[in-house]
């Protein structure tokens, strides 16, 4: 499992006035623990607190002062992303494009310009989908592009898109359609990512859903996911997941932290 | 017609573990050895790096084996009795990388000899050759646990590489590891998972497993060597595919188990039809030792000269690539 640390995020309210006081201590701090509980990338997410790429560039400073973990970028505006991957000391994750060409032409060049993968989410201009073809269809065009490209396909994640269990019931199950199809686009596979916590949005039972929700997936094929990298019984089920698919090799102490 | 490309790319390079210490980093050798850092499996030079190729370990033993056919006496000549003399000569006539020191003298079943002599022959064994050594106790857990420590001390500083570390007494090694600066043998029963969980041991215990060589307990040909051989590219490609507690070197100890089964150490008239002993025994040592080199070991241990040359000639060819 390719592990995504969601925390670095101005939704929190701790990052956002982190931000807003460019006091880089929460961020330092979560970054350290993010990194502590086994983080492969960790998530950078400016969002609406500020327009201005420096703002970005602070953030992925601040993180990388702690901390060799590669950065995902998680901006869907091309000028941040242009700037802010110049101050990546290690390719990054490009957190993400859709399949519109307006969009995605520009991230794959970024992309292949500095080695970084790339994010690609199955949906358009029109919204997110709520059928499994129109899923399978815009991943399709994302792996082709991709390809196109010369680029390799263990650097393109591709996201058949979380919705929340509460609102839109039935969606759950096209997810995991979809991503188990993302396997047949290509050999070997694009890697298959996930945003988690959108699955238990407004919901009650929120850790058990995701971890429910998140074993389902591992069995659809789903292999990087975004999420709270510190929720211990959350990602002990993950990486029982993977001994299940024989993704890894099973050991007594495979839960031991190391 | 365009031919398909079909090279695999891995993600992950195997750990680099350097095995001695000159006068420099604290020790008496004159050169160390590296072995692993591969980023693809065994000899294929055209998909990736293969920076360090197989090293071969000549195999000195404290107390001459009983089992161990005079042809194999003969062929190492009347130092078989001393092993510094051995290990010189394994060094500068047979041409062995490194020594490994097999401490059969401690056995219990044996000459249950004591952990000072052990410690003694290990002292004048480091003193009478200057590459790299590696200890491995008799395999009796109880004994090892009192001789290792001693040994390990009394090599202090020299950078050894030592074992088993087995699940019943990995805190043991790992702690006698630490105090002395060596690095660890993991040994598994033929088992991956067990290998796998050894490492988390370790690593728990404290000790860096990029100080770490696994061990699948070796088979000789024709007596489970085709499960080991799984074990050990199963293990490789674990490690190639990310999986860090298996992209560690792998060590082979084929001489140890080699000059124990019968095609290798029965005359012609127990066994008709298959040639001389002199030159079947040196053969079956040497073919195993090939079928290890191809399944990812980074050190075999050889007893026999002619195996010895042999196998070090097979490494130096399949590692010429397709230049």
């Amino acid at each position: 499992m390719i592990y995504i640390g969601e925390r670095i995020n101005t939704g929190f309210k701790d990052i956002k006035q982190a931000v807003l006081d460019k006091n880089p201590a929460p961020l330092q701090d979560w970054a350290k623990k993010q990194t502590e509980a086994g983080a492969n990338y960790l998530d950078v997410n400016l969002g609406a607190v500020s327009g201005k790429p420096e703002d970005m560039i602070w953030m992925i400073e601040q993180v990388q002062a702690v901390t060799e973990v590669p950065i995902s970028i998680d901006t869907n505006k091309l000028a941040i992303l242009k700037e802010a991957i110049k101050a990546c000391k290690k390719p990054p994750l490009l957190n993400s494009t859709t399949c519109s060409k307006e969009k995605l032409d520009p991230f794959i060049e970024i992309a292949s310009a500095y080695g970084a993968s790339m994010i690609g989410l199955a949906m358009d201009e029109s919204g997110s989908p709520k059928e499994v073809e129109k899923r399978v269809e815009c991943a399709g065009m994302i792996a082709a592009a991709w390809m196109e490209a010369g680029q390799p396909m263990e650097r393109l994640f591709l996201d058949p898109i979380v919705m929340p269990l509460k609102f839109m019931q039935e969606q759950a199950k096209l997810f995991l359609e979809a991503a188990r199809q993302f396997q047949q686009l290509s050999d070997p596979p694009p890697n298959i990512s996930c945003g988690l916590s959108n699955i238990a949005s407004k919901a009650t039972e929120k850790k058990l859903i995701n971890r429910t929700f998140m074993v389902m997936a591992i069995a659809s094929g789903v292999n990087a996911v975004i999420l709270d990298v510190l929720d211990v019984d959350l990602v002990n089920a993950i990486k029982t997941g993977d001994l299940l698919m024989n993704r890894e090799i099973y050991a007594d102490a495979y839960l031991q932290k190391s | 017609m365009q031919i398909v490309d079909v090279k695999e790319k891995w993600i992950n390079r195997i750990n680099t573990v350097t095995i001695g210490a000159t006068r420099a980093e604290g020790g008496t050798r004159a050169r160390t050895v590296t072995v692993g850092g591969e980023t693809t499996l065994p000899l294929l030079t055209f998909e990736g790096e293969i920076p360090n190729p197989p090293v071969v370990a000549g195999l000195v033993v404290d107390v001459v084996p009983p089992d161990w056919p005079d042809a194999l006496k003969k062929a190492i000549g009347p130092e078989i009795n001393s092993p510094t003399e051995w290990a010189q000569k394994a060094v500068k006539q047979f041409g062995a990388d490194l020594i490994c020191l097999k401490l059969l003298g401690p056995d219990p079943l044996g000459k249950n000899l004591p952990a000072d002599h052990a410690a003694k022959t290990v002292k004048a064994l480091l003193e009478a050759v200057d590459v790299p050594l590696i200890i491995w106790g008799c395999g009796d857990l109880e004994k090892d646990n009192v001789v290792l420590p001693e040994v390990s001390q009394a090599a202090r500083g020299e950078n050894c590489l030592i074992g088993p570390a087995t699940e019943k007494n990995y805190r043991t090694l790992a702690a006698i590891g630490k105090a002395d600066k060596h690095k660890l043998i993991g040994e598994a029963p033929v088992d991956i998972n067990i290998a796998k969980q050894i490492n988390i041991l370790l690593q728990d215990a404290g000790f860096d497993i990029k100080d770490v060589v696994m061990c699948q307990v070796t088979a000789a040909l024709g007596y489970g060597f085709d499960y080991v051989y799984t074990i050990f590219e199963r293990v490789r490609i674990a490690g190639l595919k990310g999986d860090k507690h298996m992209a560690l070197p792998q060590i082979a100890n084929v001489g140890w188990e080699t000059w124990k089964v019968k095609e290798a150490i029965a005359d012609e008239d127990v066994l008709p039809g298959w040639d001389r002993l002199d030159k079947r025994g040196p053969r079956w040592e040497a073919t195993t030792a090939g079928g290890y080199i191809q399944a990812g070991a980074d050190i075999l241990t050889l007893a026999h000269p002619e195996s010895i040359a042999i196998t070090k000639q097979t490494i130096s060819e399949l590692m010429k690539g397709d230049q």
